[in-house]
């Protein structure tokens, strides 16, 4: 009788559905280890948030927020008279990620139609692993070739354009333009990658009834498929746009990175590549500043964030309803 | 009771499949920095034998530019020296050489040559290295030669084209380096264009601005003398070029010494300053200034 007893505990103690579900040992610990996991993130953003505004207030108590954020002129190391105004370099962000996703969403909304609809399978079968390819090329490999490639064609377009003006600054090619177009190219998979699989998403039958209804298969496409995916190409915009405004690597080495106003020729300096191109020296209020830039840009990131979730949350309900 | 021993057990099984992942990584760690540790200190201290003597703190004060020289001389003579503590403070040539004088430092450290007022205070000027910076350009520009004028003013951005200064039809592609950069500090404070500098290229590494000048018809830029090579070409200042010997001769404009200054001879300095001094004038002193981008002196 006693034997009996063990042998069913031992059997009990070994399954997982156990008939104390929820207060076994192994239970609560994995339970633990899960919410020890969860926390960890959420742990991992308050430190965040609160390092980038202790670091970033410190430069803005000294300086003023309204000749941080309404002054042009960028001069933090000079010694007689240092200003450190960052209107033009928030603008060329602005500007940048605004331009690089008005070429590169439109682009990359209509590659995913001509995935998701249009393409021969066989043709299908090779854009796609390129699409791949692209979202795994380290951004700094996009920074060379815009440097090999686009800078000295830029050169060439500034002087065609530019020729004989006594205005304008010569950059080498090193310009918003070039900024722009290599963002452009490397929010490309973002765009393509969600906008594809929120067409795939679709309920077949409202393209089954707009062409039995006699519409072309591109007006069923422009009139009925892209309006229906429109909440999945809004958080690929969103995202396309977070990944632009981020950007530091690549940018940094076609840009000029000298601050002036965001025109298509001139040299611009971006909120990140002024972070990554002058920690190295930068001492005392510079320094703070740069701390203050991070704090710009991480506010950014998180007004982005915050669109984002709303998009989603109106895309959740419009579902539901 | 063999309920709970074995559900001890299963969750001993849990834990230490947690705790493994966790210290297998704290293990690496603790692993690599025990294996630097050790071929870190060895050299130490067997240079600490030599130099067992000596004793005490050096005190130096002055130019921010010499930070990097001031700063990896002290740890080069620290390294051989093990009782001396050598303190680098960076607060400016001119307020170095006034606590030198009022003797609150041992060392006042000036990025200048010293004034005659200063002199006449009793500092004595050491130079220890020259900092020298080279205008180059590419390749293809045909003109040779700038004055001080003509730099300065394509740098405010008053010469646009190679035109305007005999050479070329070309724009002039201002490049330059980004803010704090000690050798930007150096350039607009010899050339006296502070704050008015006009760059279209603020790039950040030494590197960079030699691979843009290279690769762009019609730019200019500045670079550490020491880093000089054949991918563009050095423009010689007011007719000299840009060599260690003209500017040990004092004839290129663009460079500035590096002082060390002493309230008196140095041979009137303690026994400690005295051998620190000799440290810098050794092979492994003039090591320290090569490799701080910097022309040594004899």
């Amino acid at each position: 009788m006693q034997k009996q007893k063990d042998s069913n505990t031992d059997k009990k103690a070994f399954s997982i559905i156990s008939g104390s579900a929820g207060h076994s040992l192994p239970e609560v610990t994995a339970k633990v280890i899960f919410t020890v996991c969860g926390v960890l993130a959420i742990v991992a953003v308050a430190v965040i948030t609160i390092y980038m505004i202790l670091n970033g207030m410190p430069a803005v108590m000294k300086v003023g927020i309204k000749d941080i954020l309404f002054n042009t002129v960028w001069d933090p190391a000079s010694k007689t008279e240092p200003s450190y105004g960052i209107l033009y370099i928030i603008l060329t962000s602005i500007t940048g990620t605004f331009l690089a996703v008005l070429i590169g969403v439109p682009i990359g909304v209509l590659t995913a139609v001509f995935l998701a609809e249009t393409a021969p399978k066989k043709l299908a079968g090779i854009v796609r692993p390129a699409v791949e390819l692209l979202a795994g090329i380290p951004s700094v490999i996009y920074g060379l070739i815009g440097l090999m490639i686009l800078n000295p064609f830029m050169y060439k377009m500034e002087k065609l354009i530019f020729e004989g003006s006594e205005t304008h600054q010569f950059t080498g090619g090193s310009n918003l333009l070039s900024a722009v177009l290599v963002l452009a190219l490397m929010i490309l998979p973002t765009v393509i990658n969600i906008s594809e699989s929120s067409l795939r998403a679709l309920d077949p039958k409202l393209k089954f009834a707009s062409l039995a209804l006699g519409a072309s298969h591109e007006q069923t496409i422009f009139k009925v498929l892209i309006p229906a995916a429109k909440s999945g190409i809004a958080t690929a915009v969103v995202l396309g746009v977070g990944r632009a405004i981020g950007e530091a690597m690549a940018i940094t080495l076609v840009s000029g990175s000298a601050a002036n106003f965001p025109l298509p020729f001139n040299s611009v300096k971006f909120l990140t590549t002024t972070i990554v191109s002058e920690m190295g020296y930068a001492a005392d209020t510079h320094r703070q500043m740069l701390f203050t830039i991070g704090l710009v840009l991480f506010i950014f990131i998180m007004i982005v964030n915050g669109v984002l979730t709303a998009i989603l949350k109106k895309g959740a309900d419009g579902h539901e309803a | 009771m063999k309920k709970n021993i074995v559900r001890a057990l299963a969750l001993a099984g849990v834990m230490t499949m947690a705790l493994g992942s966790l210290t297998a990584c704290g293990g690496n760690d603790a692993g690599t920095k025990g294996s630097d540790a050790p071929s870190g200190e060895t050299p130490k201290n067997t240079d600490a034998d030599a130099g067992a003597e000596l004793s005490g703190t050096i005190t130096l004060s002055g130019s921010t530019s010499m930070e990097k020289l001031a700063t990896a001389m002290a740890e080069a003579f620290m390294a051989e020296h093990t009782g001396v503590t050598v303190t680098p403070e960076f607060t400016g040539s001119s307020a170095g050489i006034e606590a030198v004088t009022a003797g609150t430092v041992n060392i006042g450290n000036s990025s200048r040559s010293l004034t005659d007022s200063e002199k006449a205070a009793g500092a004595v000027e050491n130079i220890v290295a020259i900092d020298g910076i080279a205008v180059i350009a590419d390749k293809e520009n045909t003109v040779e030669d700038l004055t001080k004028e003509q730099l300065t003013k394509i740098y405010k951005g008053e010469v646009k084209n190679w035109s305007e200064l005999g050479g070329p039809n070309e724009a002039v592609v201002v490049i330059g380096r980004e803010n704090g950069s000690g050798t930007r500090g150096a350039f607009e404070e010899l050339l006296e264009v502070e704050d008015a500098c006009k760059y279209a290229n603020e790039l950040d590494s030494t590197g960079a601005v030699l691979a843009k000048v290279a690769s762009t018809p019609g730019a200019i830029g500045y670079v550490s003398l020491d880093v000089l090579d054949d991918s563009v070409k050095a423009m010689k200042l007011e007719g000299v070029e840009a060599t260690a010997d003209n500017i040990k001769a004092g004839k290129y404009f663009l460079s500035r010494p590096f002082v060390m200054a002493t309230k008196g001879e140095i041979s009137e300095q303690s026994e400690l300053v005295q051998a620190f001094f000799d440290f810098v004038k050794s092979d492994a002193g003039k090591k320290v200034v090569a490799g701080a981008g910097l022309i040594t002196v004899d």
